[in-house]
């Protein structure tokens, strides 16, 4: 377990109880985005390896010597187009938040009772 | 050094987190949840990733915050003033 | 009462579930065989300094297709969701026009930040950053002329084209890939050149551009759409 690891776990289950214990939609999708940065520092602080540098290469840190010298670039590749998406998916929700709100002039989840049983 | 670094950010981010859900107003909400990804691109940049740290800084606390106000303020200015 | 206990229950046992998960992350030493591959051949095979760009273009370029298809995707959702009636286009309330400093400002500091964009995604192969990163700066340019400038229009047809064009042409790139070299969205179409330079690492530039450009277009995209639709 590292330092960044316990932070993200931490805020994936903050995120995940507020997911489930808030009622406003709004508030629910901001736990989702805190669950979705808690993810991001989880996957970056695999990759990382204590004393390492940032994987580019230029005239201090030269092609020969960088495998010893790097940190792991796939994690940070991963992560970027990860966050990327984010950004898409909580504005389509958010979209479907406001639709929501226009239909019933009502935020809160409690009020969607159509699919309950 | 880093590490103590690490830890105060940490125990913001973990308490914005809780800021972001508990807060009555909306608002502070959404700006609490925008703390919190200010804050991770710090913690990239700190672990050798400077290229996550960029586009964290400029989309997790930049536009998600823009656009988590543009649906706010649908909500709000309907409800308010005219129910139709 | 009884809910927040299921809820309680609920959350502990996801975190029995991925416990174990995460303790088993150790500190690292040394690069797994993987990375070590992506470093030691990176730089001579595919001439590109940053490691990170490398993986995404050309390593693992066919992840990168599929993520800018999500994000077309959801943009596409965003504008449907967000379609604008017809017959209800007139905006009863009119917008507030913004201050003077404020637009004289916003006249000085978008073509620089449009600029700052484009040398982010140009130098994505020598400079931290990339086509992801200068999409969103463009896209931070135009949403501020968008707050200062209200009653503006932003021409969907060059939006549209702009888009469409360069996702056809990333894709052209990738499957002239298949015949001039190894494989799909095989950087080495064009010549290597000069490691370090800013003409070098084959297509990584183009397809950067590429990506810059149709993620800047649909974030631009989104935005607008939030902001137009009044309903």
């Amino acid at each position: 377990m590292t330092l960044v690891s316990i932070i993200g776990f931490v805020l994936i289950i903050v995120g995940l109880w507020g997911m489930l214990t808030q009622n406003n939609i709004i508030k629910i999708i901001i736990g989702f985005s805190i669950i979705d940065t808690g993810i991001h520092l989880l996957i970056v602080s695999i990759g990382y390896i204590k004393g390492k540098t940032a994987p580019i290469i230029d005239s201090v840190l030269l092609k020969t010597d960088a495998v010893n010298q790097v940190v792991d670039p796939i994690p940070s590749a991963l992560v970027l187009t990860a966050i990327v998406i984010g950004l898409a998916v909580t504005a389509l929700m958010l979209v479907y938040a406001v639709n929501l709100y226009q239909r019933k002039q009502s935020l809160d989840i409690n009020d969607f009772e159509e699919l309950k049983w | 050094m880093i590490n103590g670094i690490i830890i105060v950010l940490g125990i913001i981010m973990i308490a914005s987190a809780f800021m972001a859900i508990y807060m009555r107003s909306l608002l502070s909400s959404i700006i609490a949840a925008g703390v919190i990804s200010l804050l991770a691109s710090i913690i990239y940049l700190l672990l050798a990733a400077p290229d996550v740290a960029m586009t964290e800084a400029a989309i997790g606390s930049g536009l998600t915050t823009v656009v988590f106000l543009y649906a706010f303020n649908k909500v709000k200015g309907r409800g308010e003033d005219n129910h139709g | 009462m009884v809910k927040r206990f299921l809820i309680l229950l609920v959350l502990v046992f996801f975190v029995i579930m991925l416990l174990p998960l995460v303790s088993d992350i150790q500190p690292q030493t040394e690069l797994n065989p993987l990375a070590k591959k992506y470093v030691k051949d990176g730089p001579d095979e595919l001439g590109s300094a940053n490691l990170v760009t490398s993986v995404i273009v050309t390593y693992r370029g066919l992840d990168t297709l599929g993520e800018v298809a999500v994000l077309f995707i959801a943009t596409a959702g965003v504008g449907f969701m967000l379609r604008r009636r017809k017959g209800s286009k007139t905006n009863p309330q009119k917008k507030r026009e913004s201050s003077e400093i404020l637009q004289t400002g916003t006249a000085l500091l978008t073509p620089l930040i449009f600029l700052f964009g484009i040398y982010i995604f140009l130098h994505g192969h020598l400079t931290p950053g990339g086509g992801f990163q200068g999409g969103v700066v463009i896209a931070s340019a135009i949403l501020l002329s968008m707050l200062s400038f209200p009653q503006s229009e932003i021409n969907h047809k060059i939006l549209n084209a702009i888009e469409s064009l360069s996702g056809v042409l990333y894709l052209v790139i990738g499957i002239l890939g298949i015949y001039l070299a190894a494989g799909f969205l095989d950087n080495r179409i064009l010549p290597l050149g000069d490691f370090g330079r800013l003409f070098s690492a084959g297509a990584i530039p183009v397809i950067y551009s590429l990506i810059g450009l149709k993620v800047g277009s649909e974030l631009v995209g989104i935005l607008d759409s939030m902001q137009r639709s009044d309903s």
